[in-house]
């Protein structure tokens, strides 16, 4: 046991030697570990021999890891808590709107925001009383803690609890699977991943779309957050990293991939 | 001397899994008892609301104890008769040359990784479900189904172990005073072989409280009251899975202290399996 | 007459059971078939719609774009690793617990409380072993989310399984062998490692390879405590995907089906391998012992 224990500790220290600034952790919000994977792997592919760990944990995990120095970055798709934010630097990434979605086979086009309150508080449960098809609905919302809930709940809800019956799902491409699935489904994801398989609800008339999160047309929009501890220099490779981020280069890309660029 | 520090060693090492059950216990229950202490224990075991990130949060499990209830019943009503006909398959019917690859067979039931199970029920049974008798699919029936075959090789291998330990004078008795195989099989063998069965059972029914990520994958997650096996549920485990990375501050502790409950009553499913098998062999 | 009458009541009684027999005995049938046909349909489905996905390059690759495109050959190398860095830890403690209990000492309050340990162990959930290591080696012992802390908890996780396997393996090994030994003035270890683990071996390794297959095949204890970055591990304290986790992802957020059943195909093939390998050593000894 003692023998293992020694060369484990010894591999771990081979494997660690010199590499400080050779990999680092990013970890956070599975709404923005998609596209901070995406940039990652450019980046890599730039820069031969380093390596950006992006750990897809959701974004309390994510702010809390970056507080206590297990990850370099943490990623957040949620506003930090006030005590949050005294302990912690954060960098705007990109905006991001939210998407309600429901099945391409759905001949609902637009509804209002009190519909959607009401749909998803329960208080609306058949898709005749918003002028759809006679069938029960299905709703499928995000697990409490993750950025896309709480955003969701600030933004569209104001505050009003969600129908105990909705479907819980872990992350922005779980629902959408579900809501492509389901024809009596609805759902809501960032607008950067809504696809072919679903289709997405122009709110008050206004389509979700870049160009309207962008002027202010489509108000449902939140912040995508890098964090780490404020008063302490990030390490060369992740100040490389959310440089590059925040490069022009960085930024076309992320906007190429639906969000909405800060820069 | 060179023995007794070999035995001294050799000791050690023995100690290890007890020592992990304790830290395990530990950390676990240090982990979550401050927040069943804060909110109290009637209130996290019977409150209906888990909201635990609200303004004024709400840490109620009620909903996860009846869908694991829900859930395992049902894997218990599909696992506990195919099982025990799978049993009484391979030891008293079934010829020598297809028991020989039915026994593997069961043996890589076992073995298949249970996201594989999660993901037949997501992308096959739910839209069939879904289809035929309705409701969202992710369901009740759907998790209970999976979870029924996924237990089949638990129940399978200790209750063959305890039907091919039943003497065999008994059957021949049986046999030599007329009765039907069948006859001895339901009214000598499985009598005999009872306190192994149950505990087969028993056992079956912590791997289907236990499991994790196929319910997660299969049941929707819902936070209701389930009053069909068609509706969507949560269960203590797939509640943890689902919220565990999200989770930070008390909504973390209620996640462990969820963790504690689910860790009790695995805890006193595995004692009575204990007490029931050490049972049988004392009356053997 | 009445001798007669009691003798239709008991050939009908007869018939009666001998009909019963033949619908229970038919359903029995009919569960078993059940049974294998599951088994069948979902190796079946899984390697239908995985295999043609899978090409040489596809295990040699890196993924890219999430795991749209590209391999699995990091989640590969990430689940070998962290099995053997498992087993490296959970085999010697696994064989030593079982000798020390099967050569070393008598039925005492101590072995008792070591056969509860070990036996609860094995019936605790695989979560609860996530939430521990995540909050432990994680988090406590600022291990990370690594390959290291995914290791020490699937390590205990796989414990009582090598304990079992070996203890029986060991139990199985002839008395006479030992008399031999000590009637030719071995001490006990000599006896242990010169007579009993020889002969033991290919139980004790079937009990390895099973606890391999169970490391691979996890994911709740995995996820929270090796993490899910997808790339390459450099080191045993990078964060590492295995396959099966990899295979979560890709069907629940729906990334790509295809690629989801490729996955899927290559871990059911790999769970295939070790029930092969592991039924071919048993079987071994149980020929050789009927040889001797």
């Amino acid at each position: 046991m003692c023998a293992a224990g020694v060369i484990l500790l010894v591999l771990a220290a081979c494997g660690d030697s010199g590499s400080a600034t050779r990999h680092i952790n990013v970890s956070g919000s599975t709404s923005v570990s998609p596209f901070a994977e995406h940039l990652a792997e450019l980046y890599q592919k730039q820069h031969a021999g380093k390596s950006i760990n992006v750990q897809s944990l959701g974004s309390s995990a994510g702010i809390q890891a970056a507080a206590e120095g297990v990850a370099e970055i943490g990623m957040s798709s949620r506003e930090l808590k006030t005590e949050e934010a005294e302990r912690l630097e954060q960098r705007i990434i990109a905006r991001d709107g939210l998407a309600i979605i429901v099945h391409p086979n759905n001949p609902i086009q637009n509804l209002t925001q009190a519909q959607v309150q009401n749909l998803f508080s329960g208080n609306i449960a058949n898709w005749k009383d918003v002028g759809g098809n006679d069938h029960r609905i299905t709703l499928v919302v995000r697990e409490a803690g993750s950025g896309t809930f709480s955003a969701f709940e600030e933004l569209m809800m104001k505050g009003i609890p969600n129908a105990p019956s909705a479907l819980r799902q872990g992350s922005n491409g779980a629902i959408r699977q579900v809501v492509a699935e389901d024809p009596n489904a609805i759902g809501y994801i960032s607008i950067g991943i809504v696809d072919k398989t679903v289709k997405a609800l122009s709110i008050d008339g206004a389509q979700p779309s870049i160009e309207n999160v962008r002027n202010d047309t489509y108000r449902f929009a939140r912040n995508f957050l890098f964090v780490w501890p404020k008063g302490k220099q990030l390490n060369p490779l992740a100040q490389d990293y959310v440089d590059y981020v925040m490069s022009d280069e960085g930024q076309d890309e992320l906007e190429r991939l639906g969000l909405v660029r800060v820069k | 001397m060179k023995e007794r520090i070999i035995g001294l060693v050799l000791a050690i090492t023995a100690l290890a899994a007890l020592l992990a059950l304790a830290l395990i216990t530990f950390f676990i229950f240090q982990a979550g008892l401050p927040l069943i202490a804060k909110v109290g224990l009637p209130g996290f075991l019977f409150n209906t609301t888990w909201n635990p990130t609200a303004k004024e949060p709400s840490f109620g499990i009620l909903p996860m104890i009846v869908g694991s209830l829900w859930v395992t019943l049902g894997a218990m009503v599909i696992g506990v008769p195919l099982g025990l006909a799978v049993t009484i398959f391979l030891v008293d019917l079934a010829p020598e040359r297809v028991s020989a690859f039915m026994r593997p067979a069961v043996q890589l039931l076992a073995g298949i990784p249970s996201v594989v199970y999660g993901f037949i029920g997501l992308t096959l049974l739910a839209p069939l479900v879904r289809n035929t008798l309705g409701g969202p699919g992710l369901s009740v029936l759907t998790g209970a189904i999976v979870l029924g075959i996924m237990i089949l090789p638990t129940i399978i291998s200790i209750s063959e172990d305890a039907i091919r330990s039943v003497p065999p004078a008994l059957r021949q008795g049986a046999l030599a005073l007329g009765a039907t195989r069948w006859q001895v099989i339901k009214d000598i063998v499985i009598p005999a072989a009872r306190s192994g069965i149950i505990a087969s059972i028993v056992l079956g029914m912590g791997r289907a409280l236990g499991e994790t990520m196929a319910v997660i994958m299969m049941i929707g997650n819902s936070l209701q009251l389930p009053t069909s096996v068609l509706d969507s549920a949560t269960t203590l485990t797939s509640n943890i899975g689902l919220e565990m990375a999200y989770a930070s501050g008390a909504h973390r502790q209620a996640l462990f202290a969820t963790g504690i409950v689910l860790f009790i009553i695995i805890m006193v499913l595995n004692g009575t399996t204990t007490a029931l098998v050490r049972r049988g062999l004392v009356r053997r | 007459m009445m001798v007669t009458t009691r003798q239709q009541t008991r050939e009908a009684s007869v018939d009666r059971a001998n009909l019963r027999e033949r619908l229970a005995f038919g359903a029995i049938w009919v569960a078993a078939i059940l049974t294998v046909l599951v088994l069948l349909l979902i190796i079946g489905i899984i390697l239908v719609r995985g295999l043609p996905h899978v090409s040489l390059e596809f295990l040699t690759s890196a993924p890219s774009d999430l795991g749209r495109a590209g391999g699995i050959l990091p989640t590969i190398i990430g689940t070998v690793v962290l099995g053997f860095v498992a087993l490296l830890i959970a085999t010697p403690l696994g064989i030593g617990s079982a000798i020390y209990l099967t050569e070393y000492t008598r039925e005492t309050r101590l072995t008792r409380l070591i056969r509860f340990g070990t036996e609860s162990l094995a019936g605790v959930p695989s979560i609860i072993f996530g939430l521990f290591g995540f909050i432990f080696f994680v988090d406590v012992l600022k291990m990370g989310w690594s390959i290291l802390a995914g290791g020490l908890t699937l390590a205990l996780m796989v414990l009582p399984t090598i304990i079992r396997t070996a203890e029986e393996a060991i139990l199985t090994v002839p008395l006479s062998y030992r008399e031999t030994g000590y009637s030719l003035g071995a001490t006990r270890w000599e006896m242990v490692t010169t007579t009993v683990l020889p002969s033991a071996m290919p139980g004790i390794l079937t009990g390895v390879i099973l606890a391999f297959g169970r490391a691979v095949s996890e994911t709740a204890a995995v996820i929270f405590t090796a993490g899910t970055a997808l790339n390459m591990p450099t080191s045993l304290l990078s964060p590492a995907r295995t396959m099966a986790v990899h295979f979560y992802i890709l069907a629940v957020e729906g990334i790509s089906l295809e690629m989801a059943y490729a996955t899927g195909a290559v871990l059911i093939l790999t769970v295939l391998i070790i029930n092969v390998v592991a039924n071919a050593l048993v079987r071994n000894v149980v020929a050789r012992r009927l040889r001797a």
